[in-house]
């Protein structure tokens, strides 16, 4: 995004200086709960939150605004937001003029996007939208901040890039206070993709198909590195599906219970020749595996370092020792390694820290040390002088700019999983406050807020016309499988939406509903639109 | 449009504490000009990531041309002050202040009050043995925190802490007036009937214990509770992305309680259900 | 806000009473839903009115109102358990409400069975005094007895503050308001200008008749002066200082005064807001109050354009729900704005940030009827009444051992046993001079004089005027023991002097009144004294040990071996 592949902006920018805050398909009150204590202290100092979600959430009654549009329509919102803004005569002129590219294609592409198409197909009124697009507008810094409600879709990636494309018109992005913010959902989600945990990066932001950008690291580590990019984890599970890929080594992933369409996933993995899980639990994945290797938890059992939704990366410290057998994951491959034929010597933590930091520039300047003493710097940091950067895209804002940031036209595209007679109620999936993911790190731990956790909820008018009561069970069903479900009514759904959580697979196994539809570009499936229809149980 | 943050320089403010000049920023407090001359002043109520609610009075001091003492730590500084923190008046303030609270509440395991009993020489027996205290039972109505209210001083920092100045989840209230004013709920329901979250950001700042974890509860009650054997490492919470810190406090291998550093500009000393209580996966053996 | 509202539903009655204070609920439209988080100035009002409808607050109600409102369950509850005359049990209907507090308690007041016991219910010229609430689809409140003694001093010439009561006024009538004299001085403000209206209150030396005794002329200044905006003007009628009933009169007397007055004070500090805050135990004042506020706004007295002269001014009553420390300003503000009536820190002072945060302007209501005479006469003709610290006329509360209870006027510098020679006081050998918060004085005391500076030279204070005779058959113990047990049940409980302060004190009393002492009583008292008035955040912590203090010190009241009670 932008060239960089991480948030603009730090936690204090929001907490200090925006004036608008936008949470759009982000549930930030339960999935990112301290972030959103910064979003508070802004709001307590006066600043506007508006809020983008089909659900009423928790978040959304913080909001001064909330824009409750249907699932996967936020390109067509967005679109109308950007013409309003257009028509308004509300850019920032200058820097479009000055730091932009595409605009012209981009004003063509949302022409169409008047407020009242928008209000048809969103289904939120015109003036609401038109009150969006002018508080954005006109919000001297604004955060446009976002979460899986934008990416978990079929073309997640131009739902991202539509937002991208109201900062660009705006100016709120490149300077301290306004930015756009992907809030990331893992501890280390932003950490795995930087250091190359993705089948087109290398280790600190490098291309695999990048000549140059392989020849470092071969020079490096000593080894021709493919000049392909790999396969994402759906490309993974087509090419299991041809017979191309027979074996898989799985680290602390679970896709037996994370993946959509839950069924062709255990299929496909149990299909393999071999299958190695190394994670910290007997998890379902594991279940399956030929060879499990015992692992250690990050946060307590090891050495290193994480990298957090602001760039910023921490050091984690070991303050137990892993159980019985369990051995710490670098030991754990350089073991393998070892055995492989490739020697990587018994690096500590740090060494392979200190390796990385030879090898990229935007980690440079970050020693253990200093990021003891400083207690944690953002990236980029190329020398040990650098502070870290605070925001990014700073350039943008350089009297003349080398590299202009580009307008993304995007098409509006509705979920794959159509409602129609058979399964005519629209399911989306999400998270909880108490629990995370599927459920392996928050599942032991006992709180009253688990209660009623794998609840299918529904609106008391849904739960009305299927005949289920609130408390009572139902089957649900979709084009891929069916589960059998509690059922909690919820006044936060309007009729014809429904909510489900993946935190509870050993009771309800979401994800045997939802459809493996992939944006080509992320690998990431469409969680957040199923379709089904619901049936009582005595 | 500026891209950087530019705040205008502050002015700086003299005044007189206890005979020396002191230099402190416009917009500090006299808890602050005093801590910039080295002099300590007792505090219960006060809390370096909360709103100064000023309600204990033990930090009082005295202040020529106040009639009454004023509370330092949360009145701002002007030029010209003229402060002293050990007059008779002060000293017996914060002595009775003590005695009044020692008399009424457990302060068994508050060192900081602990401390001032003996700086201040209170003497709470004077009041007799049938002093009216606020003893009640431990309320344990779930398995990750207890409340035992024998212990609150009605410092208001749980109430802030859950209130605006943090979760702004406002679970718990004071209800009530005068000496039988005390934290609650709604209508006292127990916790899981509350909108508690278990965030546990008001066991952080609960300076008696009377918030305390159920796992330390558990471990003092059954005498295997040691702070001289536990070891407290910071990381990283395991969860969201959001990277607050954590610090683990380890006792003979085991994660016993969760806190978050007050300084730490992520957290300023607060977290989520799973941050404070989700470490129990991490301790499964076997 | 996420907040949770698990509690039960209300009742159709409960909904409705509820309904009436906030207003119909909206249809949410499902799609978009804006957040109002500045509603909950109405929490008090709701849960008032839901308690006069059913005689209580259910947990119905309280989720209803917390619902409505957007304000934390949890809020509400403390808000709600926070007055005394919120019940958060079932209660019946009907319920009788009886004084045993100090003049009463010398008439003999007596509870019976099913009865509350009260504190003041600021009816003392006619003590015992009770008052019977009534809730239902009509609730009311009744003042007992309903009629006192008449003005003492009805006809007399010389009245200035009781002027037109003493006139036998209509108090339901603007138009005998008027014929009275009544808003000549309006029309004398606005030919002065607002500058010129607080150089005549300025000139006149007029000080605060609600205790604190404050320049009122500086006060005003200063809120005119703020740039913040708006201004708000606030009346404090919670008069609950055991003894003290001036305002009560005032009001339901004359209330156009107030109306008049209100309007002046918020004319001059640039105010288009006022609010009249009166406890919750003088219906016959609400009545009155609602009663002139309509009349007014009828004729154009209050409202967007007051008298044609292009200002905007209005007028909302709120009602207190039992709690003596909403007497205290920021503790006012508190209740309301919907919050525990605890009392803030000063600085910063009301006029800086007062009222929702603004700046405000305080007046007691015995304060704003003498800016009448200020205006109308000039500052510094009113300065010529009185003395050079005490200027005017000042109300006094007589009740107790007096043959003629009642309120009287009297110029400043009066003494204190003229007044009490035409109150037809009996030889006391005490007189508690000021209130609970006052002091008790000796029999040789009394030539006193009745100002300011003089009461603050005697170590006494004027208070809210309220003068208490105790004859030799007084029980001066019950009567101390009655204010220590007073300032226990009033104390908000946020700071610890007065909280744990207050207990601590009527223990030690109790202790030598029964004889089970353990012989440091006077030490501990007199160091709890010190604390109080040292260390407590407001007025009623700082004031609680007054009058203990005084008995002991003064008349040796509970010292061991002392005089006889």
């Amino acid at each position: 995004m932008l060239g960089a592949g991480g948030g603009t902006s730090s936690y204090e920018e929001v907490r200090e200086a925006a004036d608008l805050i936008v949470l759009w398909g982000s549930n930030a009150r339960e999935a990112h709960p301290i972030w959103f204590h910064h979003a508070l202290k802004a709001v307590h100092r006066g600043a506007k939150l508006i809020v983008v979600d089909p659900r009423r959430t928790t978040s959304a009654q913080w909001a001064d605004l909330w824009l409750g549009i249907d699932v996967g329509t936020d390109i067509a919102l967005a679109n109308a937001v950007g013409r309003e803004i257009i028509h308004a005569g509300l850019v920032n002129e200058e820097f479009v003029g000055r730091a932009t590219e595409g605009f012209e294609a981009y004003r063509e592409s949302v022409e169409p996007w008047t407020l009242e198409e928008a209000e048809r197909v969103t289904g939120v009124p015109a003036d609401a939208i038109r009150e969006l697009a002018h508080a954005y507008a006109t919000a001297e810094r604004a955060q446009l901040c976002w979460t899986l409600g934008i990416t978990e879709h079929h073309n997640g990636v131009d739902n991202v890039f539509s937002l991208i494309n109201l900062a660009l018109l705006t100016g709120h992005v490149g300077r301290y206070g306004a930015g756009l913010q992907p809030l990331r959902g893992q501890n280390n989600v932003q950490g795995g993709g930087d250091m190359g945990a993705l089948p087109n990066k290398l280790p600190g932001f490098g291309d695999v198909e990048n000549d140059a950008d392989r020849a470092r690291f071969e020079a490096v580590w000593g080894v021709e590195i493919p000049p392909r990019n790999g396969l994402h984890l759906t490309g993974m599970f087509e090419a299991m599906e041809h017979g191309d890929l027979r074996a898989l080594y799985v680290i602390g992933e679970n896709p037996a219970q994370s993946e959509a369409d839950q069924g062709r996933t255990r299929r496909l993995l149990s299909g393999l020749d071999h299958l190695v899980v190394q994670d910290i639990f007997l998890t379902k994945t594991a279940e399956l595996a030929d060879v499990v290797l015992p692992a250690s938890a990050t946060g307590s059992e090891v050495d290193g370092t994480v990298t957090s939704s602001e760039r910023r990366i921490q050091l984690v410290r070991k303050a137990l020792d892993p159980p019985g057998e369990a051995r710490d994951d670098i030991e754990i491959v350089y073991e393998l390694g070892r055995r492989l034929g490739y020697d990587l010597g018994s690096p500590k933590p740090e060494d392979v820290w200190n390796e990385l930091r030879s090898l990229s520039a935007a980690h440079r300047g970050m020693s253990y040390a200093r990021l003891e003493e400083l207690g944690g710097i953002q990236w980029p940091c190329p020398d040990e002088t650098h502070p870290g950067e605070q925001f990014l895209h700073g350039r943008l804002w350089d009297p003349v700019v080398a590299k202009r940031a580009p307008f993304t036209p995007v098409v509006d595209d509705p979920p794959v999983d159509v409602l129609d007679g058979e399964f005519p109620l629209r399911l989306t999936t999400g998270r909880r406050l108490e629990s995370y993911n599927t459920g392996v790190q928050s599942g032991g731990f006992s709180s009253p807020l688990h209660r009623n956790g794998s609840a299918l909820r529904l609106a008391p008018e849904d739960g009305a016309r299927y005949g289920v009561a609130d408390g009572g069970r139902a089957r649900v069903v979709s084009r891929r499988g069916e589960v059998e479900t509690g059922v909690v009514y919820d006044e936060t759904l309007r009729p014809g939406l429904a909510f489900m959580n993946l935190h509870f697979p050993d009771e309800v196994e979401t994800n045997v509903l939802t459809i493996d539809a992939t944006d080509p570009k992320s690998g990431t499936a469409e969680f957040k639109a199923t379709a089904i229809r619901v049936e009582a149980l005595a | 449009m500026s891209a950087v943050s530019v705040s205008a320089p502050k002015k700086v403010v003299e005044l007189t504490v206890d005979g020396k000049a002191v230099r402190v920023t416009d917009g500090a407090t006299i808890l602050d000009a005093c801590k910039r001359a080295g002099i300590e002043t007792p505090t219960l109520c006060y809390g370096d990531t909360l709103t100064p609610v000023n309600v204990c009075r033990v930090c009082v001091v005295e202040l020529e041309g106040s009639r009454t003492l004023v509370p330092s730590c949360s009145r701002k500084v002007e030029d010209g002050m003229v402060v002293s923190t050990d007059s008779e008046r002060v000293r017996t303030s914060r002595r009775l202040v003590m005695e009044l609270l020692d008399s009424s509440v457990d302060l068994s395991l508050a060192p900081d009050a602990q401390r001032y009993l003996a700086d201040y020489d209170a003497k709470p027996e004077r009041f007799g043995p049938d002093a009216a205290t606020v003893a009640q039972e431990v309320k344990v109505d779930n398995d990750l925190y207890v409340r035992d209210y024998s212990k609150c001083i009605l410092c208001y920092r749980c109430v802030e802490a859950c209130g605006v100045d943090h979760q702004n989840t406002f679970a718990i209230h004071v209800a009530g007036r005068g000496f039988g004013a005390h934290i609650s709920t709604e209508l006292d329901v127990p916790l899981p009937d509350s909108a508690c979250v278990y965030c546990g950001n008001c066991i952080a700042v609960c300076p008696t214990g009377a918030l305390m974890f159920k796992s330390e509860h558990d471990m003092r009650a059954d005498g295997s509770w040691d702070e001289s054997r536990q070891e407290v490492v910071q990381t990283v919470c395991s969860f969201c992305g959001v990277g607050c810190n954590l610090e683990l406090h380890v006792q003979d291998g085991d994660i016993v309680t969760v806190s978050s550093p007050d300084d730490h500009d992520v957290t300023r000393g607060n977290l989520c259900v799973k941050g404070r209580f989700g470490f129990q996966y991490v301790q499964s053996r076997g | 806000m996420d907040l949770r509202f698990p509690l039960a539903e209300p009742t159709e009655a409960e909904r409705a009473a509820i309904d009436a204070v906030v207003g119909a609920p909206g249809n949410g439209n499902g799609r978009v839903v804006r957040g109002d988080r500045h509603r909950r100035h109405l929490l008090l009002p709701s849960l008032r009115a839901a308690q006069r409808r059913v005689g209580w607050v259910s947990e119905g109600a309280l989720g209803y109102a917390s619902r409505r409102l957007d304000v934390p369950p949890a809020d509400t509850y403390g808000v709600a358990s926070f007055y005394a005359l919120l019940a958060l049990d079932e209660r019946p209907a009907e319920v009788l409400h009886v004084c045993t507090d100090l003049a009463c308690a010398l008439a003999g007041a007596e509870v019976p069975d099913g009865a509350h016991p009260s504190p003041c219910l600021g009816l003392c010229e006619r003590a015992p005094a009770s008052l019977r609430t009534v809730a239902g689809e009509a609730p009311r409140e009744i003042q007992l007895p309903e009629t006192g003694p008449p003005l003492p001093q009805a006809g007399e010439d010389g009245l200035r503050l009781l002027r037109r009561i003493g006139a036998g006024l209509d108090p339901t009538s603007l138009d005998d308001y008027r014929a009275h004299g009544g808003y000549a001085s309006l029309t004398r403000a606005l030919e002065l200008g607002p500058e010129g209206v607080r150089r005549e209150v300025s000139e006149s030396k007029l000080l605060g008749r609600g205790g604190a005794a404050f320049p009122t002329g500086t006060k005003w200044e200063a809120v005119a002066r703020q740039e913040a905006s708006p201004h708000y003007l606030v009346c404090n009628a919670d008069e609950s200082e055991p003894g003290t009933f001036k305002d009560r009169v005032l009001m339901e007397s004359d209330p156009f005064a107030l109306v008049e007055a209100m309007t002046i004070a918020a004319y001059a500090t640039g105010c288009e807001r006022g609010f009249v805050y009166v406890r919750a135990e003088y219906p016959l004042a609400h009545e009155r109050l609602e009663g002139a506020f309509a009349q007014a706004r009828a004729a154009g007295l209050l409202g967007d354009d007051v008298a044609g002269a292009g200002f905007a001014f209005d007028i909302e009553l709120r009602i207190g729900a039992g709690a003596y420390v909403c007497g205290e300003e920021t503790a006012l503000f508190q209740s309301i704005e919907g919050y525990r009536g605890e009392p803030r820190n000063k600085p910063p002072f009301p006029v800086e940030v007062g009222l929702f945060g603004r700046p405000t302007v305080v007046n007691n209501v015995e304060t704003l009827f003498n800016v009448l005479d200020v205006v109308a006469e000039g500052g510094a003709a009113y300065a010529r009444t009185g003395t050079e610290g005490s200027t005017g006329t000042r109300l006094f509360c007589l009740s107790g051992h007096v043959e003629r209870p009642g309120l009287y006027e009297v110029p400043f510098g009066t003494t204190l046993r003229a007044l009490l020679d035409r109150a037809g006081a009996r030889p006391a050998k005490a007189v508690l001079l000021g209130g609970a918060a006052g002091s008790f004085l000796r029999p040789d005391q009394l030539d006193l004089e009745l100002t300011f500076e003089a009461a603050r030279a005697a170590g006494a204070t004027l208070g809210s005027g309220v003068v208490i005779v105790y004859d030799e058959s007084a029980d001066l113990v019950a009567a101390v023991l009655r204010i220590a047990e007073f300032f226990r049940d009033e104390s908000c409980g946020q700071c610890v002097p007065c909280r744990v302060g207050t207990v601590r004190q009527e223990e030690a009393l109790h202790r030598l009144a029964s004889g089970a002492t353990l012989g440091n009583e006077l030490e501990t008292l007199q160091d709890l004294a010190q604390v109080m008035r040292d260390a407590s955040i407001c007025g009623l912590g700082q004031t609680a040990a007054n009058a203990v203090q005084s008995a002991i010190s003064n008349l040796d009241v509970l010292v061991p071996g002392g005089a006889a009670p």
